[in-house]
């Protein structure tokens, strides 16, 4: 007969299912298997397309601009899907189906499992010889050896569910001129099966947790300038998304203040430490100074403040034609490149008279010149200078259409220019003052504080996300290293006539690559008879 | 010396020796190789089987014997000698084949503690753990897989992978030095953390173990084909270059002495197996460190970037080829052909995806 191979779980409840029963169940499982194992090959490769291609919600203006080099191709890859591989329907289609099949598989291996944990263990089988791993000692006292035996194997607490279950019968014995034989028969099969329970139903609980957690999220961003707060309402947010089942009513309304931004660069450029310094004010309590940086959001709220990025707010005060303040802010402009060569719009629509006013400008945190142009050459403030074009006209905002803050829409706008009739562009530093052409009014750069941009986010699944990977680490583990063994132990009741000692005869089932299921036998007839073994026998 | 320098010429030297262990693993697989052919044609008119099958047996009874032997057998390392286990990896123990395991140890342990001593100077030069950037991800990776190997093959004999372990290792710390090469810089913020250290560590650890059962999987591929040896040509034009590419290698495997040495296809099947499985749990923890880390840097703890996808392509291809080798027809050639699939994932993760997709994790 061929010698039994358990090294498949088709085969973990085996002795006690019929031929037909058997075939029927294995065969339930190997196709079902092989489904899984389909589906997860499908799974990986659809994932492939959303590495290569760009991907709406990682990338929104990359994904535009793709669709629109690559005409009706780009538009196909968009209709279906491939601009936004993970969420869309066939991609969605593959871990569902890949779900129900891991949750109709696990699901009768639980029934399974939990009947076998609660029904005897199978009696030993009525020939040892068969098996390939076998040994045997000699021993005076046969009950002894056994009763031995079994306290070996079950010394931890918990062993039934951990480890080995043991029972020892009385039996008639099949050896000619033995009556009786005892027969211990162990199954340690247990703790391997858990595992691989607990590890998939744990993906179970990632992606239950997952899902919920997309429903209750939600997340805003909001800019704050040195000096200036912030306050947790949707309204006070730059941009703010949620989950469908997130009430605003459940944001607490605490209150946020940038004190201080630092930024250390070394002296090659390169960013060493962004921390923020705020003060939280949440209802009902004292105000507390803290820190945020980068790696080490601020719990608020149920959720996390994440420094996020930061950058230059040059303070703008513009006059307009009739010497009224009509602008004064500071303005957030958006870091281009690593030295923060920032760019940055200032919309004056509230001039007293005339036409409305913009800018774009441009700033070098340390101004130098490449014998070209004007670049920046570190993003610290040490040679801050400002490049700055005006524009006079209609800044469209009147139209009711919300309007990016740091796009200037210039289609009804026109430059200003000098008096030589060129486009009128001027550099200035902190402090400085400009007239501005025509007589419109000055615009004056006056200080440099820093601005943080953060982000908050709540996310209540948190913590059972957190929990259900850690289970399906913790089961892995155990559905891989676990042994998988079952082990035999036989003798006659009473010595041979003649005789004074009887022989224990033991085997071990277990998967050909289980090398150290041998040496357990060995350890356990060791343990039963007494035996002392010199250690180059092992 | 500049910690620098000192790590850069630990790191040559360590390359260097790691050359010269591979050689002496070469040569070690051949003399073993040599010794088994011998044993077979001494059983005489016996079957070639039942001789191999015997051969191991006799070689005990001879080191049993002889006490010269058997010193020359503690001193190769008892342990192993000891916990050996089949008949496969039982490999004779001769004063040719000893020496060159002598030479091939010294070599690469020598070259493991100066690879270390290269690693860690290039932590104190940069102020941080060494794995920062692709050069260091290379050096410290193709230190583990070495260490991977040195350990298991302290307790048992593995020859059959020394050669391509360290010829691997010999070749990444050259593509490293030279290509990869970078000067030490500061981290940047987002890279400041105890989970970059873990998450960074774990990943580069189940890559060693990872590198280690791939050289197993590609030994048992080639080792079915020699098995299979030739077949006929038939079929369509890309067919027949597949059937000649297998046939080639089946020619040179069974032509190769020292493919004598190399165990059987199960048992190399059994030996990736559970690297594969330690690999795949470490990679499961990265992973999972990796989804954390996100969470504190970013404030999301999985947005699909491109290292991201990547990493959950290759633990869904492991997962695959776990569930393959249960699932019948599957065991064997399949199973294995995923997990080298698995292994492609895993260095275009860290080659490719570093190097032309761009994401956050572009810090290389
Ligand atoms: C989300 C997709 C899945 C993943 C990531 C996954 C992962 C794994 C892993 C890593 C193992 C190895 C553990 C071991 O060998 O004991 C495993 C084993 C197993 N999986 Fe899955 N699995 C998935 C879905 C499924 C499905 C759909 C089925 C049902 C057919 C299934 C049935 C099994 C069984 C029966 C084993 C045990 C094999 C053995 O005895 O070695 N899995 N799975």
């Amino acid at each position: 007969m061929a010698r039994m191979k358990i090294d498949n779980y088709a085969i973990a409840d085996a002795p006690r299912l019929g031929v037909k029963g058997w075939g029927r169940w294995m065969w339930r499982q190997v196709t079902s298997m092989r489904v899984a194992l389909i589906l997860l090959l499908l799974l990986a490769l659809a994932s492939i397309p959303g590495s290569v291609l760009p991907q709406w919600p990682q990338n929104a203006a990359n994904t535009r601009a793709f669709i629109e080099q690559n005409g009706w191709w780009g538009r196909f890859l968009d209709a279906t899907g491939f601009l936004d591989v993970f969420g869309s329907a066939w991609f969605t289609a593959i871990y569902v189906l890949l779900f129900a099949s891991l949750i109709g598989c696990i699901l009768p291996r639980v029934r399974v499992y939990w009947r076998n944990l609660r029904s005897p263990v199978p009696p030993v089988p009525a020939r040892l010889d068969r098996y390939e791993n076998r040994d045997e000692a000699e021993t005076a006292d046969v009950a002894a050896a056994f009763e031995s035996a079994r306290s070996h194997l079950i010394r931890r607490p918990a062993s039934s569910l951990l480890g080995w279950r043991v029972r020892v019968d009385e039996r008639p014995s099949r050896q000619e001129g033995v009556e009786t034989e005892l027969a211990l028969s162990a199954n340690g099969e247990g703790l391997r099966e858990l595992g691989n329970l607990i590890f998939h139903l744990s993906l179970v609980g990632i992606l239950a947790a997952v899902a919920v957690g997309s429903l209750l999220t939600y997340r805003g961003q909001a800019i704050i300038v040195e000096g200036d707060s912030f306050t947790n309402s949707v309204v006070d947010y730059d941009s703010f998304s949620s989950g469908n089942l997130f009430r605003e009513s459940s944001l607490e309304p605490f209150r946020l203040t940038l004190d201080e931004l630092d930024a250390a660069f070394n002296v090659q450029g390169l960013a060493e430490d962004f921390t923020a310094h705020v003060t939280l004010q949440e209802p009902e309590t004292d105000p507390v100074s803290t820190q945020i940086q980068v790696n080490r959001p601020l719990q608020v709220d149920g959720g996390k403040i994440y420094l996020q990025g930061n950058g230059y707010a040059p303070e703008i005060t513009v006059v307009d034609s009739d010497g009224n303040v009509a602008f004064s802010d500071a303005v957030p402009y958006l870091p281009q490149d690593g030295v923060y060569t920032s760019t940055g719009v200032v919309k004056v629509p509230d001039v007293t008279s005339g036409e409305q006013l913009g800018f774009l400008a441009t700033l070098l945190p340390t101004a130098a010149d490449n014998g070209e142009t004007l670049v920046s050459a570190h993003p610290d403030l040490a040679n801050p200078m400002m490049l700055l074009r005006g524009y006079s006209g209609d800044l469209g905002l009147d139209t009711g259409i919300p309007q990016n803050v740091y796009v200037l829409d210039e289609s009804q706008l026109s430059p200003m220019r000098d008096e030589a009739g060129n486009v009128w562009s001027v550099a200035l530093v902190p402090g400085q003052t400009v007239e501005l052409p025509d007589g419109l009014g000055t615009f004056t750069w006056n200080d440099t504080p820093r601005y943080g941009a953060f982000d908050l986010r709540a996310d209540p699944s948190l913590p059972w996300l957190l929990a259900a990977s850690i289970g399906a680490l913790v089961g892995l583990a155990l559905s891989l290293f676990a042994p998988r063994r079952r082990l035999w132990l036989v003798a006659p009741l009473t010595p041979a006539a003649g005789g004074e000692t009887t022989v224990v005869r033991a085997a071990i089932m277990a998967p050909a690559h289980d090398a150290g299921a041998v040496d357990e036998m060995r350890r356990v007839l060791d343990a039963a008879t007494g035996r002392v073994r010199r250690v180059e026998e092992e | 010396m500049s910690p620098q320098l000192l790590s850069l010429v630990t790191l040559w030297a360590a390359a260097a020796l790691y050359a010269i262990a591979m050689v002496a693993w070469s040569i070690r697989l051949s003399r073993v190789a040599d010794e088994r052919i011998q044993a077979r044609q001494g059983a005489g008119a016996a079957s070639s089987t039942t001789a191999e099958a015997a051969a191991p047996a006799k070689e005990r009874v001879a080191v049993g014997g002889g006490d010269d032997a058997a010193v020359a057998a503690m001193a190769s390392g008892a342990t192993s000698f000891v916990v050996d286990d089949g008949d496969e990896t039982d490999l004779p123990r001769r004063s040719g084949a000893d020496r060159a395991l002598g030479a091939a140890r010294a070599a690469m342990y020598s070259g493991l503690l100066l690879h270390l001593v290269g690693l860690i100077a290039r932590g104190l030069d940069s102020g941080h753990v060494p794995w920062s950037n692709m050069y260091e991800y290379t050096i410290t990776g193709s230190f583990v897989a070495v260490a991977v190997f040195g350990i298991v093959q302290a307790r048992r004999d593995w020859t059959f992978l020394g050669a391509g372990v360290t010829g691997f290792a010999t070749i990444a710390l050259g593509i490293g030095l030279t290509v990869l090469y970078a000067e030490s810089t500061g981290l940047r913020p987002a890279l400041q953390s105890f989970w970059l250290v873990i998450h960074v560590a774990i990943a580069i650890i189940s890559t060693g173990v990872f590198i280690v059962a791939a050289v197993a999987t590609t030994l048992q591929l080639l080792q079915y084909e020699r098995t299979d040896g030739e077949r006929e040509l038939t079929g369509g034009a890309i067919r027949r270059l597949g059937i000649r590419v297998r046939n080639g290698l089946a020619r040179w495997t069974q032509r190769a002495t020292w493919f004598e040495a190399i165990p059987s296809a199960q048992k190399l099947e059994a030996v990736a197996f559970r690297l594969n499985a330690v690999g795949f749990v470490l990679w499961t923890f990265t992973v999972m460190a990796g989804a954390v880390w996100a969470e504190h840097a970013w404030g999301r703890y999985w947005g699909w970037d491109p290292k991201e996808v990547w990493s959950f392509v290759i633990w869904v291809l492991y997962a695959a080829y776990l569930h393959a080798r249960t699932t019948q027809g599957w065991l064997g050639r399949r199973s294995a052909w995923l997990s080298i699939a698995a292994f492609v994932a895993l260095i275009m993760n860290f080659t490719v995806v570093n190097l032309f997709f761009q994401g956050l994790h572009t810090y290389a």
